[in-house]
């Protein structure tokens, strides 16, 4: 009898322990209001307190309770908590507020309501003191025990037509791109730079950002802070985790995801670009970075974008500043990248070169003022950005999105997770099967570029909070969908695959979006030919790279795979081929 | 594992060897060499019912030595418990011959063998290197991403993973930083508490026994490795935790591409790695593996997998002095079909005896094995190019399809 694996018998995860949701420093935040804040928190939520109550003056009758629900709702966003607040009290939108902002009134507000208005509770309700929960107001904790709340109701869909309302929303354009490149070329400084430009960041932030990137010696880096936010990408001055941005132009609204260069991230570089419809390739132009660039991810980035489906490109030949503007490198950068981007299977119309220098701003947003510059007469970055034919959408058929994130998304919505709407639609109060995990839950409000939504269709990065699940259930990777078309199983796949490296039976890293799970590949059943797809060599002993071949991967355990769905098989921190499932 | 007696005629194969498992990897061991059709003495219990001259019956168990002649093994790699099944081969006084018994082998209690086919080549070398106590490396190895950590520990014949740590970590997001941070915080300290329970440091009967430390190797792509390292100190200082403060020197950190086991191999075999551990035949083997690999990439007919490709290298006279390999997986000798295990003796012999080759039989419970498996359990680098090898191919030679031709994928 062959050994029962050690790898199955050992896995014992620690659901109950370690899930991150059932702690008790978790469940005090729940109770506690605002004593499981940081530090940071609180003095964010105090400062943005007094801005509120300024702005909205003494017309507003707003409780420091109702203010702060909305703040950490919108992050603790001043503006945003101040629009909402105004219309949640304007008399005109008291009763209809506006279809676009469907705020469910959270048993937060409800409590702080009810303090203020104690002496008439609501008809017929029952007092439920174990339902309600104390806020942060020193009045309301000594009344909370006397108030009373009705039970949030359960959310109801109001069973639009989704396709239709898109349709005749007229929604502006929009298009999410994936920005990527080797280590260090200057992406996240050339999004940092195009926000600061926009204006979607504000100049205090980044007067902010730059004195602290001062502090610690890093000052040339104050613009990728933008992106880089965690402590360990800006102590180390590298980009470790997709971060996602907005911005609009008039045609447009764009989705930033800036994408890590470094090798060891590129799981997370794949994340990003499996929700990208066209991508960003920054290429710096000084000496040596382009040529040693060209030999790692700038080669391999190209190539993972290609595989996983992305048609356009455009080149962002970067930091020009650096080489005086000089034509000769930006031609020898253009020649070189076409030649091997056309070999790459892009075709010639899809690809466009914008010479740039983030740092400086120059050709970013508006064109570049240095004198040795003049010869350039092409687009600027954005209006390359807004030329992008807009990608085919999936809107109609059953509902797929790959979960991206699983977070708490606030104190009202323990269990919220984000992701690519791949196809279909999702709206409030439907229900959602999560697989692999089999369970069921309703989508009790939906966010799309941080507002909430009555619906989001494919092609949005949406964050859905949910009800009626545990998230023990969901896990990155995972995929959300119709509970009437849910997404089959699979234990092993055949594959179309494009070989980046030699590629033999072997173990290795199975890739879709945020999904990563272990695997072999179990044959190699044909070489291919690139054009007709026809059978050149069957039963091949090694796939050469550049080769294109039918190959049968077996996985660990069964995931939700279907056809058509675009997988990246590594090794060894290297991306061994890239291709299309067959089923 | 102890040969505490050995009676084998070496030129015949027959005859018997009694060993005694005295560590958690003879069992392994035991498990490989133990097959159908051997004969197999060992300690068992066995509840006896007998009936009084009144009628009644009376249920006793009774401690005896009973020989079986094997018929199957089931090893829990996990556990490490072995147990062999088969038919009474001797009878007594409580037991019929041929009644069905399974022998649960333990640690510390002998066992006594006795080759059904005779003791070949293959069995002879298991036995000298499951009884070689000379080269006893152990190593715990941490292999870690966010939010997902592999504890093993590697011995010279196993890498077993002990558990499996996942704690959801949420990504970083605009606003949301805190959980990304709260939620590596506890990703960590849950790593941190599961490794100290398998370490079990604190036992002072485990630590007195062995007197060195063990080292333990912290692995990750990325700053993984390194903060978590960066945590283990500041709890050790915090806490005080003596023998966690005395661990601390033996703490390697490393890089890896992947936060999966298998991505071991490629750390184990790293020059940083190696220079620290002593000369391990895990190193080893990945070194050949990899040889292997290359030449198998230069697709210059030097490197075959596969049993009917490097059967017909081996005849063709390429597997030979001067550099011929021929690697097998273990997994290849516990073949119930006893023919199926002669085809590889002989295989094994003819390249040792006859072509003057190398043979390698690679543990399946490491990756080089995992390896070697992947490729169908039987591999060779040979002395000499040589074509065609596989079956004849199908299609002919197509033209490729034209550059920047719209691809079919
Ligand atoms: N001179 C010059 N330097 C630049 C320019 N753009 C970026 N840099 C510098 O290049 C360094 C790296 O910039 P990042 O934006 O972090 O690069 P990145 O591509 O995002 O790096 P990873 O995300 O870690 O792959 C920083 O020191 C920047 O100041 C530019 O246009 N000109
Ligand atoms: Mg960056």
């Amino acid at each position: 009898m062959p050994p029962k694996s050690g790898h199955q018998r050992a896995k014992n995860i620690d659901y109950e322990d370690n899930d991150g949701y059932s702690d008790e420093e978790d469940y005090e935040e729940e109770e506690g209001g605002g004593d499981a804040m940081t530090d940071e928190d609180r003095e964010q939520m105090r400062l943005g307190t007094i801005q509120v109550k300024e702005a909205l003056g003494s017309s507003i009758p707003a409780t420091d309770a109702q203010i702060q629900e909305s703040l950490w709702h919108y992050y603790y966003d001043v503006e945003k908590t101040v629009t909402y607040l105004k219309n949640k009290f304007s008399p005109a939108q008291a009763k209809a507020s506006t279809p676009q902002k469907p705020k469910i009134v959270s048993k937060f507000d409800q409590a702080a309501n009810a303090a203020k208005s104690e002496t008439k509770p609501a008809p017929g309700a029952k007092p439920k003191p174990g339902q309600t929960k104390k806020a942060n107001g020193e009045k309301l904790a000594e009344s909370i025990d006397k108030l009373t709340v009705e039970e949030q109701p359960k959310v109801k869909s109001k069973n639009l037509n989704v396709v239709e309302e898109f349709e005749k929303s007229g929604m502006k354009r929009m298009a999410n791109f994936v920005v990527i490149g080797h280590v260090d070329h200057g992406k996240s400084t050339l999004m940092g730079r195009l926000l600061y430009d926009l204006k979607v960041i504000d100049q205090r932030s980044i007067d902010k950002l730059r004195r602290e990137a001062e502090t610690i010696g890093k000052s040339s880096f104050a613009l990728a802070w933008v992106m880089d936010q965690t402590s360990e990408e800006r102590s180390r001055g590298v980009t470790v985790d997709i971060a996602t941005n907005y911005f609009e132009t008039e045609q447009t609204r764009f989705t930033i995801l800036d994408a890590p260069g470094h090798k060891d991230f590129i799981p997370n570089m794949i994340a990003g670009a499996s929700q990208a419809d066209f991508a960003v390739l920054v290429i710096d132009a000084s000496t040596n970075s382009f040529e040693s660039g060209l030999k790692g991810q700038t080669k391999e980035h190209a190539l993972l974008v290609r595989s996983l489906g992305v048609q356009r490109l455009v080149v962002a030949v970067n930091k020009m500043d650096t080489v005086s503007w000089s034509q000769a490198r930006f031609d020898e950068i253009s020649q070189q990248m076409t030649a091997f981007l056309t070999a790459a299977s892009f075709t010639l119309k899809s690809i466009t070169f914008v010479p740039c220098a983030g740092l400086t701003g120059e050709n970013v947003t508006k064109k570049a003022k240095d004198p040795h510059a003049k010869w350039y007469t092409g687009p600027t970055l954005i209006e390359a950005l807004d030329s992008s034919e807009p990608a085919k959408r999936k809107i109609e058929g059953a509902l797929r999105l790959t979960i991206g994130d699983v977070f708490r998304g606030g104190i009202t919505n323990p269990t919220s997770i984000s992701g690519r709407i791949d196809a279909g639609s999702v709206q409030v109060g439907d229900a959602i099967l999560a697989m692999p995990s089999g369970e069921t839950a309703t989508v009790k409000a939906i966010e799309v570029e941080n507002e909430p939504v009555d619906w989001a269709v494919a092609g949005q990065i949406s964050t859905l909070h949910l009800s009626d699940i545990d998230p023990v259930h969901l896990r990155l990777g995972d995929i959300i969908c119709t509970p009437s078309s849910p997404v089959k199983l699979l234990r092993s796949f055949s594959a179309k695959i494009l070989a980046f490296e030699h590629v033999m039976p072997m173990s290795v890293d199975v890739f879709r979006g945020r999904l990563q799970a272990e695997g072999k590949i179990k044959q190699l059943v044909a070489t291919l030919n690139k054009a007709t797809g026809e059978a050149v060599k069957n039963k091949p002993r090694i796939v050469k790279p550049g080769e294109v071949a039918r190959v049968v991967v077996e996985l660990e355990k069964e995931l939700p795979l279907e056809a058509r769905t675009r997988v990246v098989l590594r090794e060894g921190g290297n991306t061994i081929a890239a291709g299309l499932l067959e089923g | 594992m102890r040969l505490l007696k050995s009676a084998i005629d070496a030129k015949h194969g027959s005859g018997t060897a009694t060993l005694l498992p005295e560590e958690p990897e003879d069992m392994w061991h035991a498990y490989n060499l133990i097959q159908p059709t051997d004969l197999l003495r060992a300690r068992a219990v066995r509840r006896v019912s007998k009936t009084s001259d009144a009628g009644s019956v009376a249920s006793q168990r009774i401690t005896m030595d009973l020989t079986i002649s094997v018929t199957s093994t089931d090893f829990d790699i996990g556990s490490g418990q072995l147990h062999v099944a088969g038919k009474v081969a001797s009878e007594n006084e409580y037991v019929k011959l041929g009644s069905h018994h399974t022998l649960d082998l333990e640690l510390n209690r002998k066992f006594t063998l006795e080759k059904g086919d005779g003791w070949d080549s293959v069995a002879l070398e298991m036995l000298r290197e499951a009884c070689d106590s000379t080269n006893r490396a152990e190593l715990w190895a941490v292999i870690m991403g966010e939010g997902t950590a592999n504890i093993c520990v590697i011995t010279e014949h196993q890498t077993i993973l002990r558990q499996r740590v996942e704690v959801p970590v949420p990504r970083k997001r605009k606003g949301g930083l805190d959980g990304h941070d709260k939620g590596m915080e506890r990703f960590y300290s849950t790593t941190l508490a599961t490794l100290l329970r398998h370490l079990d440091l604190g036992n002072a009967s485990s630590s007195a026994q062995t007197d060195k430390t063990v080292p333990l190797l912290l692995a990750s792509p990325g700053f993984v490795a390194q903060s978590f390292l960066a945590y283990i100190k500041a709890e050790a200082t915090r806490t005080g935790n003596k023998p966690l403060l005395a661990l601390l020197p033996s703490i390697l950190v490393a890089h890896s591409s992947s936060p999966h086991v298998h991505s071991l191999s490629e750390v184990l075999s790293s020059p940083t790695i190696t220079t620290k551990l002593s000369d391990t035949k895990y190193a080893r083997e990945t070194a050949l593996m990899d040889k292997f690999t290359t030449l198998l990439r230069q697709d210059d007919g030097r490197a075959w997998y596969g049993p009917k490709e490097v059967e017909r290298a081996v005849e063709g006279g390429g597997v030979g002095r001067g550099g011929g390999v021929l690697l097998l997986s273990n997994a290849l000798f516990r073949a119930h079909n006893v023919a199926e295990r002669k085809r590889w003796v002989t295989l094994v012999d003819r390249v040792r005896e006859v072509e003057g080759g190398e043979v390698r039989v690679l543990s399946s419970l490491h990756e080089s094995g995992k390896r070697l498996e992947a490729l169908g359990n039987v591999a060779a680098i040979l002395t000499f190019p040589m074509e065609d090898l596989d079956e004849e191919p199908e299609g002919g030679a197509n033209n490729n399809g034209g550059e920047g031709d719209e691809m079919v994928i």
